[in-house]
């Protein structure tokens, strides 16, 4: 089977790789990237645990075939920290004990991170839904949950700072 | 415990950072050089002959290294648990018959999953059709059709406790039912998967098996038992493991077989499960139906219990076939019953063998008692609570013996209740109750109070070791084996607690056979009492024979010697600057200079610590439903929990247990079930089917505890693995059928999913209020 030529931007670095036609997205990040953060839980798009971000869209990277991603921007779990400073997510994932086997976390923080992009200061309520499309067997919910409030807290306490320091 | 100390705090977990960024490796991450792919055959039929299987096709397939069925492999059936008797022995790969669907047949070894995954559907299977056999009463009755025919019945295990003669008696009034507690499917988000390198530390003969496992040890013995190795020549190591919950406690045939092909083929071989072949091939949880009865007096004073309970083991009985015994022990649950008749059998029927999942025969005792209370509740026209009251063990019975032979360490079940009713609001609840049903809200609201005991750590011994190393990096091993609990957190605080080093000084080290001399695992929340306690002991030793090499090296008494505030070693008490830093120990330890009588040695002891007994962590539990009388959907509102398990280490690890428990309680309750059709195939294989419950279907939780210190190990630790599922299920229960109540409905088997919700509430008699 002849292999597809894929260039796409990975947790913001220009990348190419070679992949079957009918390999997942998901197989092509973990196997011939060796980011292998993303988990597959179900392989049918009902765990997220593979979630990544793909322009900009929270995405079941196991509904994806690798060669869509030719020309997108993917934001894997790798992507979020920079350097040693974890993102705020990761900060209040920590502190909050928000998981316990960790194997779906990885898709969690995708979900989180695409849910405070588009609203940076939810509810309990849509904290949850923004999460519905994540199963997590080990916790039950609660602290992740809290986990994303506090982060939602800490961002805006942040970018508010920022804004000020700027107009200032 | 003193002052100052980190025990109790809610010390961040150190396993945490590589989990959250994608850094932490899984058994399905790991991806050695030269590395080949396995894929599995699975029987289609649940039950029948197999006249035939052709891999040719298979063979032919590109990228395919080889195919393999159970005359290739020539490896004898196993026992997959210690106490099965050898007619049900399992072998790897089915040979002549197959007795479920998803029973392993082939395998299929490829240069990439895909290959392998499609070299497989080529493999064809003759298959002559025998009766399938789903329902474990049917299997029971004379005349069933006999799946290991050399075993004469389809009986794998028995228990029984008997009342004396004449003992059932003094009643005024008996209450009765038949209750089912479904199969249920365990799911860790991460399925089964292994990967087996040949070699094993330098021996090219052995083998390295990463599994996804909770019970490395066990892993390792089932390897070496069917390939015929010395145990010391597997190394089985668990990496990072994505959940277990009981169903990765015992060995799964396909680690046996993967470890035959890497040796066969000379190269790496990896297998990872798909969620369908997990939802068909992990054991199964509960499956239970039992009938109770309940011998009561008119003023609520319980006097006899009787129960029978079929428990499905499934095609191969394993961890399952044994679980009726935790049942039967924890029978009377927290009541005072003075006499009880209990008798399980275990039958094999054609469906996915029966393993342990949280709980593992302690929620199906307590949801049978439960019920039978509430049930005896609403007979008697007595608030559930009043009933339960009436009837509870007080402090001062224990050590107290039940009728079925739990030797019970220690309890306040009054206190547990009458905290979870505070914290609830009960007497405010059922005021509300009673306003909605006034107003007829077609929202219907149920509260249900659940009070329970259970038993952890029966398996009462484990391996522990704590050691200063040259560079003064204290290491603990453990025989247990971590999959999202935490240990190498709470195991470090243990260390820094007693020897006075930070964090970043202890490394814990578990969940590799070479790497620790060996273990049990973390089964029957077994970790922190166990082999925490072993940790915690052996530190105590190496800290006293450094107090004395201090001693004797500062010229001071040993009584004055203390650990360093800033964990650097030991100090003379008040003089910092006579000091000496853990390197410094350590190689005085191993010098000529020690004080007398002391042998030179590492600054390391181990033990084998055996806190003797079980101990029985309890609780109460309330529950608040509300079911939508139009629809049928009940959702909890509501949970409130409080579990004692004795004293608390780490209270943020401890509330990750308990959510997590509560969670999969109320999820049996409300959502899980595995099912099959009536020809034994699965209609529950995947997660579309088999529906967890997200985020949206769970409240926020409210958590609190009594702390009842048990007498039986050194840190007063009971075990919280199991509790929050064992009070959750039955609460959640209750709290349904108290919503359903006015409806005249008394009783309903889970799960309580809208469609038999509404039916039930569609075919009740009007209510006569
Ligand atoms: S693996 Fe993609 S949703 Fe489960
Ligand atoms: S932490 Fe284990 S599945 Fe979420």
């Amino acid at each position: 089977m002849s292999r597809v030529h894929v260039t796409c931007t990975v947790n913001g670095d220009e990348t190419e790789f070679l992949c079957d036609g009918g390999q997942t997205l998901l197989n092509a990040l973990r196997d011939e990237l060796g980011l292998t953060g993303a988990k597959e839980g179900c392989g049918t798009g009902d765990c997220g645990s593979c979630s990544v971000i793909i322009d900009g869209r929270l995405t079941c990277s196991c509904l994806v075939l690798a060669p869509e991603a030719q020309g997108a921007a993917v934001l894997t779990v790798e992507g979020l920290a920079s350097g040693d400073d974890l993102h705020p997510l990761q900060q209040s994932f920590l502190e909050g004990a928000a998981l316990q086997c960790g194997v779906c976390t990885p898709g969690i923080l995708m979900a989180a991170a695409a849910l405070l992009d588009r609203n940076p200061d939810p509810t309990e309520t849509e904290v949850r839904y923004g999460l519905a499309g994540n199963l997590c067997r080990c916790t039950g919910y609660d602290k992740i949950v809290r986990s994303v409030l506090a982060a939602a807290d800490s961002q805006r306490t942040t970018s508010q700072r920022t804004n000020t320091e700027e107009t200032a | 415990m003193p002052s100052g100390s980190i025990l109790g705090n809610a010390v961040p977990r150190l396993e945490d950072p590589d989990l959250l960024t994608g850094a932490a490796r899984f058994v399905a991450d790991l991806a050695p050089p030269g590395l080949a792919h396995a894929a599995f055959v699975r029987s289609t039929m649940a039950h029948a002959a197999i006249a035939g299987i052709d891999v040719g096709g298979a063979e032919q397939a590109p990228g395919v290294i080889g195919a393999f069925t159970a005359e290739g492999l020539g490896l004898d059936p196993q026992p997959f648990f210690y106490i099965i008797p050898p007619v049900f022995g399992r072998p790897p790969l089915a040979a002549e018959v197959v007795r479920f669907v998803g029973e392993p047949l082939a395998v299929v070894v490829a240069e990439t999953p895909a290959q392998a995954a499609d070299a497989a559907e080529l493999v064809e299977v003759d298959y002559e059709p025998r009766p399938a056999l789903i329902d474990p009463e049917a299997a029971l009755e004379p005349g069933a059709p006999l799946l290991f025919p050399a075993n004469g019945s389809n009986l794998a295990s028995e228990y029984s406790s008997k009342a004396e003669p004449g003992a059932l008696g003094g009643h005024d009034l008996v209450v009765s039912g038949r209750f089912v507690n479904q199969r249920v499917a365990a799911a860790p988000i991460e399925p089964t998967a292994v990967l087996v390198e040949p070699g094993a530390g330098g021996d090219d003969g052995g083998v390295t098996v990463w599994c996804t496992s909770q019970t490395p040890f066990g892993a390792r013995d089932a390897v070496a038992a069917a390939l015929g190795l010395d145990p010391g020549r597997v190394r089985a190591i668990a990496p990072a493991v994505g959940g277990g919950f009981g169903a990765k406690a015992a060995p799964y045939p396909e680690f046996v077989v993967t470890a035959w092909l890497a040796r066969r083929l000379g190269r790496p071989v990896k297998w990872v499960e798909t969620r369908s072949e997990n939802l068909v091939n992990m054991v199964h949880g509960r499956d239970y139906v039992q009938y109770y009865e309940l011998g009561l007096t008119r003023d609520g004073d319980f006097r006899w219990l009787r129960a029978r309970a079929t428990a499905n083991v499934g095609a191969y009985p394993a961890v399952g076939a044994f679980l009726p015994s935790f049942t039967m022990s924890m029978a009377s649950g927290p009541y005072q019953i003075p006499a009880v008749d209990f008798h399980a059998s275990g039958a094999v029927t054609t469906t996915t063998p029966l393993g342990a999942f949280r709980g593992a025969g302690r929620p199906e005792a307590t949801a049978a008692i439960e019920r039978i209370v509430d049930l005896a509740a609403a007979e008697l026209d007595m608030d559930p609570v009043e009933l339960r009251r009436r009837n509870l063990l007080s402090p001062d019975q224990f050590p107290y013996e039940t009728p079925t032979g739990a030797v019970m360490d220690c309890g306040d079940y009054q206190r547990a209740l009458d905290q979870a009713l505070e914290t609830a609001g009960y007497d405010d609840l059922r005021a509300e109750q009673r306003r909605r049903r006034l107003r007829g809200d077609p929202k219907l609201m149920g509260v249900g109070v659940s009070v329970y005991v259970e038993v952890t750590g029966g398996l009462s011994q484990e391996y522990g070791s704590v050691e200063v190393t040259a560079d003064g990096t204290v290491v603990a091993r453990a025989g247990t084996s971590s999959h999202g609990q935490g240990h190498a957190t709470s195991f470090t605080q243990l260390v820094g607690e007693v020897l006075g080093v930070p964090p970043d000084r202890v490394r814990v080290v578990h969940s590799d056979t070479f790497e620790v001399p060996r273990g049990i695992g973390t089964i029957a929340s077994r970790s922190l009492q166990i082999a925490g306690s072993a940790v915690f002991k052996t530190a105590h030793e190496v800290l006293e024979r450094a107090r004395r090499i201090a001693a004797h090296r500062l010229e001071a008494s040993v009584e004055d010697i203390v650990t360093a505030d800033d964990g650097s070693g030991l100090t003379v008490a008040g003089v910092p600057a006579r000091a000496m830093s853990w390197p410094e120990l350590a190689a005085a330890s191993t010098g000529g200079d020690l004080p007398d009588g002391m042998a030179p040695g590492e600054l390391a002891a181990e033990i084998d610590f055996d806190q003797g007994a079980a101990t029985y962590p309890f609780g109460a539990h309330v529950a608040v439903v509300e079911v939508d009388s139009e629809t049928g959907d009940a959702r909890l509102v509501r949970h409130v929990a409080v579990d004692d398990c004795g004293r608390i280490l780490n209270p943020m690890l401890v509330r990750g247990q308990v959510h997590g428990g509560i969670t999969q309680g109320a999820a049996q309750a409300l959502y899980e079930q595995v099912l099959y059709d009536e020809d034994g195939n699965p209609r529950t294989a995947n997660f579309a089917d088999y529906c967890l419950p997200g985020p949206t279907e769970v409240p926020a939780y409210e958590t609190a505890h009594t702390e009842t210190p048990t007498p039986l190990n050194p840190l007063g630790a009971k075990g919280i693995g199991e509790s929050g599922t064992i009070g959750s299920l039955p609460a959640v229960q209750s709290a349904v059928i108290d919503a359903l109540s006015p409806l005249g409905i008394r009783h309903l088997d889970m799960p309580y999913t809208p469609e038999k919700v509404w039916r039930a509430i569609t075919e009740s008699a009007p209510s006569p209020a």
